[in-house]
C-alpha cells in the first residue's frame, strides 16, 4: 500500500475507551484532511465484553474498512493481546498496556510500545485516561497525525456533559506520546 | 473542492440525516441491531421538524403504519434488518398491489432466523425478486459508502414518489456500523418536497373535503375481485415494473483494460475494490463492475462488457446476486459456463481485502 | 330484479312523497352482506354520526379485513385498505401523517380481537385519536363459520364441531373490557345491535366514540354485539333473540370507560360484568 495509507486495530474490555479512541482518531484524521473510516465490533453483550474497533487513514477513498494483518495495533488487554499480536503486520507496530498485560506475553520480534497506560492514567488522577495515554504513544510510534491534531479534536469527539474533562484527556495524550 | 464541511458518521446516521433532508416526515420503526442508530436519531431529527417518529410495537405494525402515511402521501419510512424484514413483508405486498410509495431501509444481518448481527447479503433475493406475496418488485437501492447512505435517501423518496411504489435501501452491518466522512448537502437527483407534494396530489388520502367542491371519495386498495380486475390491476404492475428499467444505475472501476471483472455491491463491493487496487498496482488487470440498482439490475451494462472479459462474483450469501449475473449475459455470444465465475463469502463474517485475494488470483489464472 | 331497478326502486315515485331517507354520507350501493346481518345497521349509525358530526369531507376510513373489508365501497369518505388484522397500525400512520383528519376503523371480531390484537391494544394504549368499531358476532363470516376469538363456549363453528371448550380453546376475548384497562383508551363501550332500544344506545355510544378523538382526549372503540345469520344459521328474528340470550350475558353491555366528563352513561348496563 502507498505510504500515506495507515490503519490500526485498536482492542480491549468493554468500558476501557476503545470505541473512543478509535472515533478521536478517525475525527482528527478527518480535520486533517484525510479519508478516515471506523468501524466497531462489539461482543455480544454492551458492557464488559471484549471491543475493538478499526481505523484506516488514507489519502485516497477508503475501501475495505476491516484488515486482516494491521499495520498497528492498540493493545489495552491480554485477551486482545492473544487475538491480534499474530496478527500484526511485518514491520508493524504494536502499542501494549503493559498495566495489565505479563511482558513475558510480548512476542520480542514485534515492534513493541509496553506503556504502562493504567498506571500513568492513575498518576493523572482519572484511571479512564487509560486509553488517551495508550494514543497519545501510538501518535509518537507511528507519526501518523500530529498530536495538536488529535487534542484539537477532543471538542468534536468528547460529550459536551464531559467538555470539562477535555484538558486532562489532552494532557493524558500528550503524556503518553512523550514516553514513547 | 466541495467548501460544505465533513461531519464524521456512521452510514445509519447518514440514512438519519438524508431521510430528513430529502423530507422524511414519518418515521416507524422497531429496534434490531446492527441498524438501531437510524431510530435513535431520527426520534430526535423528526421532531425538531414538526415531523412524527413512533416505536411501533412490532415490525408488523411499523410497517402498515409507514402504509398508512405513505397513503397519506407524505414522504415516510421504516427501518429494520433480517428478521424484521421478513415480518414487513405482507405491508410490502400491500404497498405494492395500493400503489403507495413506502421506503424501507435493510441494514442487512447475518441470517437465516436470528443468525447474527454481523453483515450479510443474505437478503438480496427477499429485496430485489418482491419478497412477499404475489407478483411485486421493490425498486432496490445498494449503498457501499456513509456518503451513498445519505445521498441515497434523497433517491429513494423520488422514485419511491415517482412510481409510486415500494423502494429499498439495502445495506448491511458494516454499511449502517461504518463512520465515514460525510457532506450534508442534497445530491444533484434530489427531489424538493414541493414536487413529491405535487405527485401524491392525485391519489392521497386526506379527506375529499381538501379537494374542493364536488371532489369524490377516493380509494387505496389492493383487493380486485371482479372478473379480470386483477388481471388488469398486475398488467399495469408489469407496465410499472418494466418502466423502471430506466433507473439503473451502476459504477465500474478500471474495466477498460481488466480481462477480468469482479461483479459485488454494497460493502463487498469497497472491500473488493481494495483488493483490486493492490492487484492492480502488481500489474493484474482486473476491475470492479458495481450495481447501484438491485432492481432494475443493470444487465445491459454488464452486457457492453462482455467481450473478451470474464466475470467473478463476489458477494455475501450463498449465491443469489450471480443468478441475475448469469441471465443477464444469458444467450450473448461467446458466453460459456466459465464467464462467470462466482466466490461467496458467509453471512455472518466481518471480511477484509486479503481475503478476496485468492479468489480473484484465481480467477485471473483461469482467464489466462 | 337487478340492482338498478332496485335502487330505483328506493327512490319515491310520481306522487310520492319521501319520509326516510338515507344520509349523504352512506351511498345507495347495494352491499354484499347477507339478508339479515346486521353490518348495515352499524354502517348506517356510522354514516348518521359522521354526517351529524359533519366531519365526512376530512373523515378517512380504514378498512379491514373480513366481512367489513368492502366498507369503504358504501361510504362516501376517502378509504383505505388494511391488510388483515392491522387497521389500527395503518390508522396510526395515516393519523400522523394528518392531524386534522377524522379517522376510524371498522373492524371484525377476527380482525381486531386475533390477528390484529397486537396492533389494535397498542393504537388504543398509545393514545391514537383514532375510533374503532368491533363487529362481534362470535364467528368467522367470511371465510365460512369457524372459531372467532369471541365464539362462546359451547358453540359449535366449523372448527369448533363439538362446541368451543374452556380447556381447549380457552374462552371469547372481552376486548371492550381489556380496552377500558389502558391508559390511552379515552372511550370503551359494548352495545348491542339486536332492537331499537338497543340500536338507539349503540347511536349514542358511537357519537361518544367520536367525540373522545374530536376534542383530542384519545382512543374511541365501540364494541357491536352482531348477528350472522348464515353461519349462525338462523333466521334474522332467532339471531337477534340470540344475541339477547346468549351474547348479552357473556358479553354484558354498558360504557367501561368514558373520559368526557361526569355525565350519565349514554348504554344501561346489561348482562353480569366480566370479572
Amino acid at each position: 500500500m502507498p505510504e500515506e495509507y495507515r490503519d490500526v486495530i485498536i482492542a480491549g474490555f468493554g468500558g476501557q475507551g476503545v470505541m473512543l479512541i478509535g472515533n478521536l482518531l478517525a475525527q482528527a484524521g478527518m480535520e486533517y484532511g484525510l479519508e478516515v473510516s471506523f468501524i466497531p465490533v462489539y461482543g455480544a453483550e454492551m458492557r464488559g465484553g471484549t471491543a475493538n474497533c478499526t481505523v484506516v487513514l488514507d489519502k485516497h477513498p477508503i475501501g475495505s474498512p476491516l484488515v486482516r494483518e494491521p499495520l498497528s495495533t492498540i493493545i489495552l488487554n491480554e485477551p486482545s493481546l492473544d487475538k491480534f499480536q499474530p496478527r500484526l503486520s511485518h514491520g508493524g507496530v504494536q502499542v501494549v498496556n503493559a498495566s495489565l498485560i505479563n511482558k513475558s506475553l510480548v512476542d520480542s520480534d514485534k515492534q513493541t510500545v509496553f506503556i504502562p497506560a493504567n498506571d500513568m492514567a492513575h498518576e493523572l488522577g482519572n484511571g479512564k485516561l487509560v486509553n488517551m495515554v495508550a494514543l497519545g504513544a501510538w501518535l509518537k510510534a507511528t507519526r501518523a497525525l500530529p498530536l495538536s491534531v488529535v487534542q484539537d479534536a477532543l471538542h468534536r469527539v468528547v460529550n459536551v456533559h464531559y467538555a470539562k474533562l477535555i484538558p486532562v484527556n489532552a494532557r493524558a495524550l500528550e503524556v503518553g506520546y512523550n514516553f514513547a | 473542492m466541495n467548501p460544505v464541511e465533513r461531519i464524521l458518521i456512521k452510514g445509519n446516521e447518514a440514512v438519519a440525516f438524508g431521510a430528513v433532508d430529502a423530507g422524511c416526515r414519518c418515521y416507524f420503526g422497531y429496534p434490531i441491531t446492527p441498524q438501531n442508530e437510524i431510530p435513535e436519531a431520527l426520534s430526535q431529527l423528526l421532531p425538531e421538524r414538526g415531523g412524527q417518529f413512533v416505536q411501533a410495537e412490532s415490525e408488523v405494525a411499523a410497517v402498515n403504519m409507514l402504509l398508512g402515511a405513505a397513503a397519506c402521501g407524505i414522504p415516510a419510512m421504516t427501518s429494520s434488518s433480517g428478521c424484521g424484514i421478513s415480518l414487513m413483508q405482507e405491508g410490502i405486498s400491500y404497498m405494492a398491489g395500493s400503489h403507495i410509495p413506502g421506503v424501507l431501509v435493510n441494514m442487512q444481518r447475518g441470517g437465516p432466523g436470528l443468525g447474527d448481527i454481523g453483515p450479510s447479503q443474505g437478503d438480496y433475493f427477499q429485496a430485489v425478486k418482491g419478497g412477499g406475496h404475489g407478483d411485486h418488485r421493490n425498486l432496490v437501492l445498494a449503498p457501499s459508502t456513509a456518503q451513498e447512505c445519505y445521498d441515497f435517501m434523497f433517491r429513494a423518496f423520488a422514485l419511491a414518489f415517482k412510481y409510486t411504489n415500494p423502494v429499498m435501501v439495502l445495506g448491511d452491518a458494516i454499511v449502517g456500523q461504518i463512520k465515514e466522512p460525510v457532506r450534508r448537502v442534497p445530491p444533484s437527483d434530489a427531489v424538493p418536497g414541493e414536487e413529491l407534494a405535487r405527485l401524491a396530489a392525485p391519489w392521497r388520502m386526506e379527506g375529499y373535503g381538501q379537494r374542493g367542491a364536488g371532489a369524490q371519495p377516493r380509494l387505496l386498495k389492493s383487493v380486485y375481485l371482479a372478473e379480470g380486475a386483477l388481471a388488469e390491476r398486475n398488467q399495469l404492475l408489469a407496465e410499472k415494473y418494466e418502466a423502471m428499467r430506466s433507473e439503473c444505475a451502476w459504477e465500474c472501476v478500471d474495466v477498460d483494460d481488466a480481462t477480468l471483472v469482479v461483479v459485488a455491491f454494497g460493502s463487498i463491493a469497497r472491500i473488493a475494490r481494495s483488493t483490486i487496487r493492490r492487484l492492480r498496482a502488481e500489474g493484474h488487470r482486473v476491475g470492479l463492475f458495481r450495481p447501484v440498482t438491485l432492481f432494475p439490475f443493470p444487465s445491459e451494462a454488464l452486457r457492453s462488457l462482455l467481450p473478451g472479459r470474464r466475470f467473478l462474483v463476489m458477494e455475501q450469501n450463498l449465491g443469489q446476486m450471480v443468478e441475475d449475473v448469469r441471465q443477464a449475459l444469458f444467450g450473448m455470444p461467446h458466453v460459456t459456463s466459465d464467464t462467470v465465475k462466482w466466490h461467496g463469502i458467509m453471512p455472518g463474517l466481518f471480511i477484509n481485502a486479503d481475503e478476496l485475494r485468492e479468489p480473484m488470483m484465481q480467477s485471473l489464472k483461469e482467464v489466462r | 330484479m337487478d340492482a338498478r331497478n332496485l335502487e330505483n326502486l328506493l327512490r319515491p315515485a310520481e306522487g310520492e312523497t319521501l319520509v326516510f331517507d338515507t344520509n349523504p354520507v352512506l351511498n345507495e350501493r347495494l352491499t354484499h352482506y347477507c339478508p339479515g346481518c346486521l353490518h348495515g345497521i352499524a354502517h348506517r349509525l356510522v354514516s348518521e354520526t359522521l354526517h351529524e358530526l359533519g366531519v365526512a369531507e376530512r373523515t378517512i376510513l380504514v378498512a379491514a379485513v373480513g366481512c367489513a373489508t368492502f366498507t369503504y365501497d358504501y361510504f362516501n369518505v376517502d378509504g383505505l385498505e388494511a391488510p388483515h388484522g392491522r387497521a389500527c397500525a395503518v390508522a396510526t400512520g395515516v393519523r400522523r401523517a394528518r392531524p386534522e383528519a377524522v379517522i376510524f376503523t371498522y373492524q371484525g371480531d377476527g380482525d381486531m380481537a386475533a390477528i390484529g390484537m397486537a396492533e389494535s391494544l397498542h393504537a388504543a394504549n398509545r393514545g391514537e385519536r383514532i375510533t374503532s368499531f368491533f363487529i362481534n358476532n362470535t364467528v368467522y363470516g367470511m371465510t365460512g363459520g369457524q372459531m372467532a376469538p369471541t365464539t362462546l363456549l359451547g358453540q359449535k363453528t366449523t372448527t369448533t364441531h363439538d362446541g368451543r371448550r374452556m380447556d381447549r380453546e380457552g374462552g371469547p376475548v372481552h376486548l371492550a373490557e381489556m380496552m377500558a384497562g389502558l391508559d390511552g383508551v379515552a372511550f370503551a363501550a359494548r352495545c348491542a345491535l339486536d332492537s331499537v332500544k338497543h340500536v338507539r344506545e349503540a347511536k349514542k355510544a358511537m357519537r361518544k366514540a367520536f367525540e373522545v378523538q374530536l376534542e383530542g382526549l384519545g382512543f374511541g372503540f365501540l364494541e357491536l354485539l352482531s348477528s350472522c345469520p348464515t353461519n349462525w344459521h338462523m333466521d334474522p328474528v332467532a339471531a337477534s333473540k340470540h344475541i339477547v340470550e346468549a351474547m348479552i350475558p357473556v358479553f354484558p353491555l354498558g360504557v367501561f370507560k368514558d373520559k368526557t366528563a361526569d355525565s350519565p352513561s349514554v348504554v344501561q348496563k346489561e348482562g353480569v360484568p366480566h370479572a
